[in-house]
């Protein structure tokens, strides 16, 4: 353990490990420092200038977030030169923003908002120079709105450091600097993966999904429509974040309750959908070892994972899983099987997805998920920040909701579908099932702990009896680029490697709340291990409605309606037209 | 010369950047860089083409706008600004029939901001090229001008 020191903050003595910085101190004691800038998983920029302090023997006051707290420091908080420099700032951030507060989506989350509101301004008292620029909005995905941007730079640290995209960039200097992209105006024009993580870094409403709530309460209040609706499983972790539980909370029945009481007719599991992947994916597996595929295979449901290898390495295509993801799986059912059994139209059916994630909004609206070539599978994607809010306004006490239970056929799932909203989750489940394919013996030991946990690259040796396969488990674009290079390398001899867009995979998706940090991650990943665990079946093949789905209406993974339902194929997307 | 013997020469490195942008710009006789040639240098040095274009922007010295023959360059410093450059910027304007940044129908002049040129001594100052031109009032513009166009 590092040595520990001693400063005082505000009159207040305070211990803390050496090499902290002064706002991580003050933040620890439950002082009050505002900032905009400063992320806890990410480095120090201390370019918005408002965690300015003063230190006593100091000529200059200095920002809290770049300065090391020292033994016997004298630190003040509130002083008046301390007050009246943040006050110049927050004015002048307030001339270049575009502060429509009453209609902005960020409503009562704005980190923006929330300083002004402490520091009691008013008014700026600077000539506002702000001018409106366009929105980018033509994306299904992610609205970047750079009238609101305070210019803080996280988001082109979270694209560079933890995607390895470096899509936003810094572009011009002085005053006239703006977080954009290259030429065209739009993200739609370059090689964006629509992973969201951007807006769930962005402190204002500058990057944030977009918005399809509207759309949602038009069907819900179409009397022709029979609204349905899947929630993914790393929602259930994580929405109660968004009404001041602790992260990891698990509030599935909450979550069906609210649902019920917003207007769904009915209330499905994304989790059957993923089990339903996993006999698809672990088939595919099983097939491609036994007669000599291509090998590796790649996992295929994260889409900013899809949309990242068709963008920027098309040539390795052939690796990835033809499966669709379990959200358009399960469009797929509902709009075929489901359809037939109701007795209605496709077309009058309206399936909604809850999604940790900003991609699968691109997902859904892609080409090659129409089952009847007309019709979208998945008529409309809400992320988790979304739902929360129509929860919110619609005046529903979330916290309050009696717990509720999904409804059957697809609301039935196993313990391996809920661990898909985790890094190594897809993995394990996927294992569980190919190791009784391949082997025809039952499993002992479900439990493959080595795929599990935050670190970015894992790996692991399955024993099948007569031969070991190697496996690999990636999260975050960066660490699937390390393994890309092995791929072209030829030095990646893996059977099966799940790769996840977003660090820590869905739970840390980018349509999640707000404050995506390592220990929120590891705390709504071991929610879901915590869930799996309570459930009796385990294993995806054993779900009984799984078979009875293959019984009734797909006959066996793979044959020609699976083939056509369930699975798809990617296209080489890397020369976008010049613009 | 080919890009990416002009990469090789000065190192196929990210940190090598700026020299290379520099070199390959002199392939377009100093005006610009194409998107083609940034998507080659990015792909090259293992850079993304928004990094590329955000140190295009941050320069003046290396752009990616389409330039003129003549690339006017203001200094908008301290000293340049308080001995009256906005005078000058205005006479440039007038003179070409141009605003700020654009480039006359001709593709002769560009009118461009600069950072400071270390031309404080004669300021206001201007650079055209190589070429540095100091101690201006707006009556010594016109001159400036068909300088330029008697060179062609």
């Amino acid at each position: 353990m590092n040595k520990m020191i001693e400063l005082i903050i505000d009159d207040e003595k305070i211990i803390i490990e050496e090499g902290k910085t002064i706002l991580e101190a003050a933040r620890k004691a439950n002082i009050y420092i505002p900032s905009l800038c400063y992320h806890p998983s990410q480095t120090i920029k201390a370019n918005c200038r408002l965690c300015l302090i003063e230190i006593e023997g100091y000529s200059k006051l200095v920002t809290s977030c770049s300065t090391k707290a020292e033994p016997n420091m004298v630190v003040r908080t509130n002083s008046d030169s301390v007050k009246k420099a943040r006050k110049i700032t927050l004015e002048l951030l307030l001339s270049n923003h575009d502060f429509n507060c009453s209609i902005c989506s960020r409503e009562d989350n704005c980190e923006l908002k929330k300083v002004v509101d402490k520091e009691g301004i008013n008014d700026s008292r600077f000539l506002s120079f702000f001018t409106k620029k366009p929105i980018d909005n033509t994306n299904p995905s992610i609205i970047r709105d750079i009238n609101k941007c305070i210019k803080c730079g996280r988001c082109i640290e979270v694209c560079k450091n933890v995607q390895g995209l470096n899509i936003l960039e810094e572009m011009s200097r002085s005053h006239k600097m703006m977080v954009g992209i290259p030429r065209g105006k739009y993200l739609s024009d370059i090689l964006c993966t629509f992973c969201g993580q951007c807006s769930s870094v962005c402190p204002v409403a500058a990057i944030t999904e977009k918005d399809d709530i509207n759309k949602v309460w038009l069907a819900i209040n179409n009397p022709v429509k029979h609204v349905i609706v899947q929630v993914a499983p790393a929602v259930r972790v994580s929405i109660g974040e968004m009404f001041g539980l602790e992260a990891g909370h698990n509030v599935t029945g909450k979550i069906v309750t609210s649902l019920r009481r917003l207007g769904f007719n009915n209330v499905y599991d994304t989790n059957f959908a993923a089990d339903l992947t996993i006999v698809e994916e672990s088939y595919e597996l099983f097939k491609r070892v036994k007669e000599g595929g291509v090998l590796p295979m790649i996992t295929s449901c994260s889409p900013g994972w899809i949309n990242y290898i068709e963008q920027y390495h098309p040539e390795l295509l052939e690796h990835v899983s033809s499966c669709k993801s379990p959200q358009q799986m399960f469009g797929a059912i509902a709009k075929t099987y489901y359809s037939e059994q109701l007795k209605r139209k496709p077309e009058n059916i309206f399936v909604v997805s809850i999604m940790p994630c900003t991609a699968k909004k691109y997902e859904a609206s892609r080409e090659e998920m129409k089952s009847d070539g007309v019709n979208p599978d998945i008529d409309a994607v809400l992320t988790t920040r979304e739902f929360a809010k129509m929860i919110k306004q619609s005046q529903i006490d979330f916290l309050n909701l009696e717990d509720g239970n999904f409804d059957d056929p697809f609301g039935f799932s196993t313990g391996a579908g809920t661990i898909f909203g985790n890094t190594g989750g897809v993995m394990e489940a996927a294992l569980r099932t190919f190791y009784e394919m391949a082997t025809g013996k039952a499993l002992a030991n479900i439990d493959f702990k080595d795929v599990r946990g935050l670190k970015g690259f894992k790996e692991a040796v399955i024993d099948l009896g007569d031969k070991k396969v190697k496996v690999a488990v990636v999260h975050s674009l960066l660490n699937a680029k390390k393994i890309i290079n092995m791929l072209k390398e030829n030095r990646a001899d893996y059977a099966f490697i799940e790769v996840m867009c977003c660090e820590g995979g869905c739970i840390g998706g980018g349509g999640q709340p707000y404050n995506n940090q390592v220990d929120v991650k590891q705390k709504r990943i071991d929610a879901l291990y915590h869930l799996d665990e309570a459930k009796e079946i385990r294993k995806s093949h054993q779900n009984p409605f799984i078979e009875k789905l293959y019984k009734e209406f797909l006959i066996e993974p793979h044959s020609d309606i699976a083939k056509k339902l369930l699975h798809t194929t990617y296209n080489d997307r890397k020369n976008k037209p010049e613009v | 010369m080919d890009i990416k013997k002009i990469i090789e020469e000065k190192g196929k490195k990210p940190e090598n950047a700026i020299q290379i942008l520099k070199e390959v710009q002199k392939i377009n006789n100093y005006k610009y860089l194409s998107s083609p040639q940034i998507k080659i240098i990015a792909d090259e040095l293992g850079l993304s083409e928004s990094k590329i274009v955000s140190l295009l922007s941050f320069y003046t010295l290396i752009t990616e706008k389409y330039r003129g023959k003549y690339v006017i360059q203001i200094c908008t410093n301290v000293s340049c600004y308080v001995n009256g450059s906005n005078n000058i910027v205005k006479e440039f304007e007038k003179e070409l029939g141009i605003k700020m940044g654009e480039t006359t129908s001709d593709g002769l002049f560009t009118l461009e901001y600069t950072s400071c040129i270390g031309c404080c001594n004669i300021a206001p100052a201007i650079r055209i090229g190589n070429k540095k031109f100091g101690e201006l009032t707006p009556q010594k513009i016109q001159a400036i001008i068909s300088k330029c166009r008697e060179n062609l």
